[in-house]
């Protein structure tokens, strides 16, 4: 290899980078590889980053950059009086995608809305697990089976999903990747040839891009779908070069070998932002980590010792120290982004003196305890273990001994569910779809105590009443209300010390311009254009 | 010496079904459960727990599990990955090319350098080359590749610009039908700029990559030359005047070789050690990163499945090593 034809090779890079013959290429450094390209089954970002957000449309979407929903593949809606029917009426003239072996004959329609909800409900739906590993945890997770009643055609540009019970996130719900709607023709065809899995493997959506290749852990290749009905997207082609190297993604950035990245090591940040040649954009995610306790347990069953715990920690040394910067102090259990958020409720303020007598007031002495920390990094939280040995030396301050304990990840989401653990859990959670009802029924509902995803195990009528109401009203005003309330009641009984929200970066080249950041950290690429 | 040779591939059978044992039992030994895995912060309920677990066949009792293995291995079946769905030997082939040309890129570069060095150090030795060969030898030894890998992306790629970051060719290039050899299909394709675009992105993974077996080997063969030179064959030939080109190319190096080789054989194995890693920074879509990914999602067919196959890869590079290894040494072949 000489000299030369190193600079050949790093001549096709800038030739590459600048895209041929007048075609606008943007490169995007991704993160990891997809699973796969059909989103029902996964739960993962990076996999719908590939699939859902390129590729498919649902009936509902998030209008860009924020959790407010408007018309996708429905162009309005209908809902009852009594919330329990919502019936959508379709966009007309949107065209499937044609892949090799497959050109649509038809529009879009009822049928294809029917296939995608029934496929995931109907175990006897041929697609219902086409490969024998498929499952559809979004689906369930989002409890859609308690929920969906029924869903019928009434008419091939109408569609009518009827509720067992009034469920106001329901909406929200549908704009999520687990509702992206397939082709039903398409699906068929596969069928009746025999190669039901390639639905996971060459997808073919309505979405801005239409897919071109993947080759594994390496490159996917798309190109803007013409036919798009919110018009063509302004680059011709978009490419992931799938670089799971943070440090290696960041390099490539400032080689020009790709136009935008995202996470980027907190390390990094700053020369980042120091570049010339990029720009660094930011928002808070939505998203909260917090420490949860075990209120099923003495002395932790008491909200005073509790409150004193969190009284005793310094969050502002855990954001300065662990975050580095990149996140703020969370008061709420729902971040300051999402609607209804209660800025009127004052944190429990950092006070070691205050604390320690108010440990002493509730009769506890010698206190020792456990704190999970979890082995993993989280968008939510960059480093669990520095979090633990912070609070520690906080706590050790007021006479609490705490020991610090972690398992393998799997492990940990286990035994952190089981109501007679040991101590208090480090957690977090991303929002789905927007709806304060993702963060406070999932986290902190007394269904969720019993499911074990409220991790404190904490069961307050009060607060329970009020999410409760506010997810069968569909009012919003009236929602914003509740759940205002139910987040005063979360503060006086704080079964969790909120430790953060953190904040999500996406550095890009400065010749990209139009991409907005989603609050729900959605990667998104149409309306995105590049400079030539 | 058909005889050397069967008496090698019967051994081969027992080993076998030893891996079968230990691929199966391994990632099920680690802690950590698949389906929980599959569904996150979330979680599941756990009715639906039980009833994953079922679908997924992991409810029975753990024997039969490994014979239904055993009995699909049998029929060239691994089964399917938990995660993509795909077959595990489709996974497997589609990335070990990518993994077979980088690690014959490493072992030729850490033979052709690791050999002359070791010779020559042997010579000299005491020399400043030894010296410093050595001394370069054990920091290369004991370098974290992950320190070592970034470190030549920020100077080469980076601050000197001579070579791309990661990756294995230009986005610019794409070959649908390709072999996965990408200098093959870069050639292939007749397109322009294609296999300097493939030769460049593979130098410093290569480099990375044959850093470790390169000491090794050059460490290896100058303490086999060394010792060889001593011998008494060696000092006889020179005694009676041959060129000690001759003496060191004919006599001594050809001995030498001896041990070097099982040493290059059991680099290999180590070399898939390596390629975890180097894959991981340099972006390289090979079966080091895929059986990483595999471990930490439990994805249980995909581990087994590639633990199996790579074994046997193993396996069957040290067959050929043990077989080269009688026809150089013909002491062995006759025990």
């Amino acid at each position: 290899m000489t000299i030369r034809s190193m600079l050949l090779a790093g001549a096709a890079a800038v030739l590459m980078t600048a895209g041929g013959a007048g075609a606008k290429t943007l490169v995007y450094c991704s993160e990891a590889s997809p699973e796969g390209f059909d989103p029902a089954p996964y739960t993962s970002g990076t996999t719908f980053d590939a699939s859902s957000r390129p590729v498919y449309d649902q009936l509902v979407e998030f209008k860009k950059g924020t959790t407010e929903l408007e018309p996708g593949l429905a162009e309005s809606w209908d809902i009852s009086e009594d919330g329990l029917t919502y019936t959508f009426h379709l966009r007309p003239g949107v065209k499937f995608h044609s892949v090799d072996g497959f050109t649509p004959s038809r529009d879009f329609n009822a049928d294809d809305v029917l296939f995608s909800f029934d496929r995931q409900a109907n175990k006897d739906n041929p697609y219902y697990a086409y490969a024998p590993s498929v499952s559809y945890e979004y689906y369930n997770g989002m409890d859609m089976p308690k929920i969906v009643k029924s869903i019928e055609k009434v008419d091939d540009m109408t569609v009518k999903f009827t509720l067992n019970e009034p469920n106001a996130p329901f909406l929200s719900d549908l704009a999520m990747d687990f509702a992206s709607i397939l082709s039903k023709e398409y699906a068929d065809k596969l069928a009746a040839d025999d190669r039901k899995a390639d639905i996971n493997n060459v997808p073919v959506g309505t979405g801005p891009f239409e897919f071109v290749a993947y080759q594994k852990d390496a490159v996917i290749r798309y190109k803007a779908n013409p036919d798009y009905f919110k018009g063509k997207a302004p680059i011709d082609d978009l490419i992931f070069a799938i670089t799971p190297d943070p440090a290696v993604r960041m390099q490539k950035l400032q080689a020009g070998e790709c136009q935008i990245m995202p996470y980027p090591s907190p390390a990094d940040l700053q020369a980042l932002k120091s570049d010339e040649n990029i720009k660094v954009e930011e928002q808070p995610g939505l998203n909260v980590a917090y420490l949860a306790y075990n209120t099923k347990q003495a002395p932790f069953d008491k909200a005073e010792v509790r409150k004193a715990l969190n009284m005793a920690i310094n969050k502002q040394a855990i954001i300065d120290a662990v975050f580095q910067g990149a996140g703020q102090v969370a008061k709420n259990p729902i971040p300051p982004t999402m609607w209804s958020y209660n800025n009127d409720i004052k944190d429990d303020a950092f006070d070691p003196e205050a604390a320690k007598k108010m440990l002493a007031d509730a009769g506890v002495k010698d206190l020792e305890m456990n704190i999970w920390a979890m082995p993993v990094q989280r968008p939510y939280m960059p480093n669990a273990r520095r979090t633990a040995e912070l609070m520690q030396a906080d706590l050790a301050k007021i006479g609490v001994k705490a020991n610090i304990v972690s398992y393998e990840w799997g492990e940990y989401l286990k035994k952190s569910k089981d109501p007679t653990r040991d101590g208090a859990v480090i957690l977090g959670w991303t929002g789905d779809n927007g709806d304060p009802d993702n963060f406070l029924a999932v986290l902190l509902s007394c269904a969720a105590a019993e499911s074990g995803s409220n991790r404190a195990f904490w069961c307050n009528k009060d607060f329970d009443d009020l999410i409760t109401k506010a997810a069968k009203t569909t009012d919003q005003a009236e929602r914003t209300k509740l759940y205002e309330q139910a987040q005063v009641v979360f503060k006086d009984q704080a079964p969790w010390d909120t430790i953060a929200h953190s904040t999500v970066f996406m550095p890009m080249s400065k010749k990209v311009s139009g991409y907005v950041m989603s609050p729900l950290g959605h990667h998104d690429f149409y309306g995105v254009d590049i400079q030539e | 010496m058909i005889r050397f040779f069967i008496g090698k591939i019967l051994w081969l059978i027992p080993t076998l079904i030893g891996i079968t044992i230990v691929a199966f039992g391994f990632v099920r030994v680690l802690p950590g459960d698949p389906v929980l895995l599959m569904a996150g912060e979330r979680g599941l309920s756990p009715e639906r727990h039980a009833e994953l677990t079922h679908q997924l066949g992991f409810d029975r009792p753990i024997w039969v599990q490994y014979g239904e293995f055993l009995w699909r291995v049998l029929h060239g079946d691994l089964g399917e990955s938990l995660v993509t769905h795909k077959p595990i030997i489709h996974e497997f082939f589609t990335l070990f090319p990518a993994t077979l040309e980088l690690g014959l890129c490493a072992m030729i570069l850490a033979v052709a350098i690791g050999v002359p060095v070791g010779v020559l150090a042997a010579i000299k030795r005491g020399s400043w080359f030894d010296q410093v060969t050595m001394g370069s030898a054990l920091v290369g030894y004991s370098m974290p590749i992950f320190w070592w890998g970034l470190l030549l992306i920020i100077l080469f790629s980076g601050v000197l610009h001579w070579t791309p970051v990661s990756g294995r060719i230009s986005l610019m290039y794409y070959f649908p039908n390709g072999t996965g050899f990408m200098i093959w299909d870069a050639i292939a394709s007749g397109q322009k700029g294609a296999l300097s675009s493939a030769l460049s992105h593979l130098i410093l993974p290569s480099i990375v990559l044959a850093t470790i077996p390169l000491a090794v080997i050059a460490r290896q063969t100058r303490s086999a030359m060394l010792e060889v030179l001593g011998e008494d064959y060696v000092r006889t030939a020179r005694a009676k005047g041959m060129p000690p080109r001759r003496v060191i190319g004919i006599h001594a190096l050809r001995n030498a070789m001896i041990p070097v080789i099982t040493t290059i054989g059991l680099q290999v194995g180590m070399l898939m050690a390596g390629a975890i890693l180097t894959e991981t920074i340099f972006s390289w879509p090979g079966i080091g990163k895929w059986m990483v990914d595999s471990i930490s999602r439990r994805d249980y067919p995909a581990v087994q499945g590639g633990l199996l196959l790579i074994a046997v890869i193993v396996m069957v590079v040290n067959l050929i090593v043990d077989l080269l290894y009688g026809l150089i040494n013909p002491r062995i072949r006759h025990r």
